[in-house]
């Protein structure tokens, strides 16, 4: 998975991957340079009525300050609004029947993610995205509590998540890479520690990551590991966490079947890693004040090794 | 002001149909109105009649026709407003207290905010324009 090191991790809608995002960027510069223009013409007759001494002739007054205070920002602002509304139909066009669709629900403060992939099937993930480059991909947003915005800004605009029903956002990636995608709208405690990893990846690696996604778990190799799904299922976590292929089939917090393959942890807060994942299950809300997740603190060092152990594993 | 021309007393007090404040929001009142039944006719065209590719080409048209209804009724308003402006030879600023001069206030204010109201109509215009379907 060399691509993965090549990924800048951009948060830039001024760094676009997309089309959404290019078109938003060369909004902003438009809107940029026109605002300036009104701004120093402006400013500028201000500055020369002060500076300029003795008296100005009324009539060449009245053209400049009607022409270049009303006529001429109204001109700017018009063709302005022109542009940006002539690119609103393109970009919210419904994707061709057969693109990929992804379900995505907001909850505080995680990202419930599921690839359709097929009529009635899907496979459930959590807090990371991978798309394939160079397709439109339709995502389906709803909310399961309150309402969150998902934001991808290198690849598009946002949309709210908004509880009992559904939005549409559609994105089209343009550039292999890895991105960062944010909750665009408060929503409590943790909003600001709700982020999801985004990889955009060459079609290939897409559809044989899909394929993995797609199986359930297999037995856990090494001792460690096994007496990890052991203590993952006699402490609870399963009541909360899906490991598809175990008994555990909670869905109060994230699916972790595929949870080793995950870049980070905790809705994109800290990188996946054996301490991160220690720190993380034993003081949780250390990590992440408000999360809706028990902190296990009377799991010994031991335990808490076998479970990380398990859960690396899970690939 | 000593430059205003003079009038009686019972001239100053006496309200009439021009001098009415209510000229000063008639066109900003169209241009909300336009705004209203613009939104109103999308959201339930779109909700009740829009076929399944979403074309709202009706509401376009229908948009059209309220926006040439209300920048003939905004450029009335404002060319009304204007001429009461520049009643009479007097010259600005209009603050005496006669009722010459408040005409020429409120005409004043009636011709700039229907500029203002047919700018923001046309605003309201463009997005139909621009968006054609109810995605
Ligand atoms: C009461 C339900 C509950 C229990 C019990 C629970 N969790 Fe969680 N867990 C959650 C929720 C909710 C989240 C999402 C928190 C967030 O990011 O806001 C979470 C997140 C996680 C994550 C991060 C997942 C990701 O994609 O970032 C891991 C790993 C995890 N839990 C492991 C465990 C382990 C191991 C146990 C048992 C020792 C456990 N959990 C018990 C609810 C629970
Ligand atoms: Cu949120």
């Amino acid at each position: 998975m060399s691509f993965l090191l090549i990924g800048d991790h951009s948060q830039s809608t001024l760094d676009p991957a997309g089309h959404g995002a290019a078109q938003i960027a060369d909004l902003f510069h438009w809107m940029l340079g026109g605002g300036v223009l009104i701004w120093l013409i402006v400013v500028g007759l201000a500055v020369y009525s002060v500076v300029v001494p003795g008296g100005h002739r009324p009539r060449l007054t009245k053209t400049l300050v009607i022409g270049g205070g009303a006529v001429f920002p109204t001109l700017v602002l018009t063709s302005l609004l022109c542009y940006a509304l002539a690119m609103l139909p393109e970009l919210h066009r419904p994707p061709p029947q057969a693109s990929l669709t992804i379900d995505v629900s907001g909850v505080r403060w995680w990202w419930r993610v599921a690839y359709r992939t097929g009529e009635n099937q899907r496979v459930e993930t959590a807090n990371e995205i991978r798309l394939p480059v160079d397709q439109p991909v339709e995502f389906k947003l709803t909310s399961e509590d309150v309402i969150h915005s998902f934001w991808i800004p290198a690849l598009g605009g946002k949309v709210d998540m908004i509880p009992g029903r559904e939005t549409r956002l559609k994105l089209h990636p343009n550039r292999v890479g890895t991105f960062r995608g944010v909750c665009a709208e408060y929503c409590g405690t943790a909003h600001a520690q709700m982020a999801f990893d985004v990889l955009v990846m060459p079609q290939a690696d897409f559809e044989q990551w899909l394929r993995g996604q797609q199986r359930d778990v297999s037995e856990p190799s090494g001792p460690a590991a096994t007496a990890g799904r052991a203590l993952f299922h006699r402490k609870g976590c399963g009541a909360c966490h899906t490991i598809r292929g175990t008994d555990a089939g909670g869905r109060v917090g994230p699916d972790l079947t595929h949870f080793g393959s995950r870049l980070s942890l905790g809705a994109a807060i800290k990188p996946n890693d054996a301490d991160n994942l220690r720190r993380w299950i034993s003081r949780t809300h250390d990590v992440k004040p408000g999360v809706q997740m028990p902190a296990f603190e009377m799991l010994n060092r031991d335990e808490l090794d076998s479970i990380v152990a398990y859960l690396e594993q899970l690939n | 002001m000593a430059m205003t021309e003079t009038s009686n007393h019972n001239e100053i007090n006496k309200t009439d149909h021009v001098t009415s404040i209510w000229w000063i929001v008639a066109a900003p009142a169209v241009w909300a109105v336009h705004f209203l039944a613009s939104y109103l006719t999308a959201a339930i065209f779109c909700a009740k009649f829009a076929d399944s590719d979403g074309s709202a080409g009706e509401v376009q048209l229908a948009v059209m026709a309220y926006t040439v209804v209300a920048i003939v009724i905004i450029a009335g308003v404002g060319w009304s407003g204007r001429r009461r402006h520049r009643d009479g030879h007097d010259r600005s600023p209009h603050d005496g207290a006669t009722t010459a001069d408040l005409r020429r206030m409120i005409g004043l204010s009636t011709f700039l905010l229907s500029l203002l109201s047919a700018v923001a109509t046309v605003f309201t215009a463009l997005v139909f324009y621009f968006v054609e379907t109810c995605h």
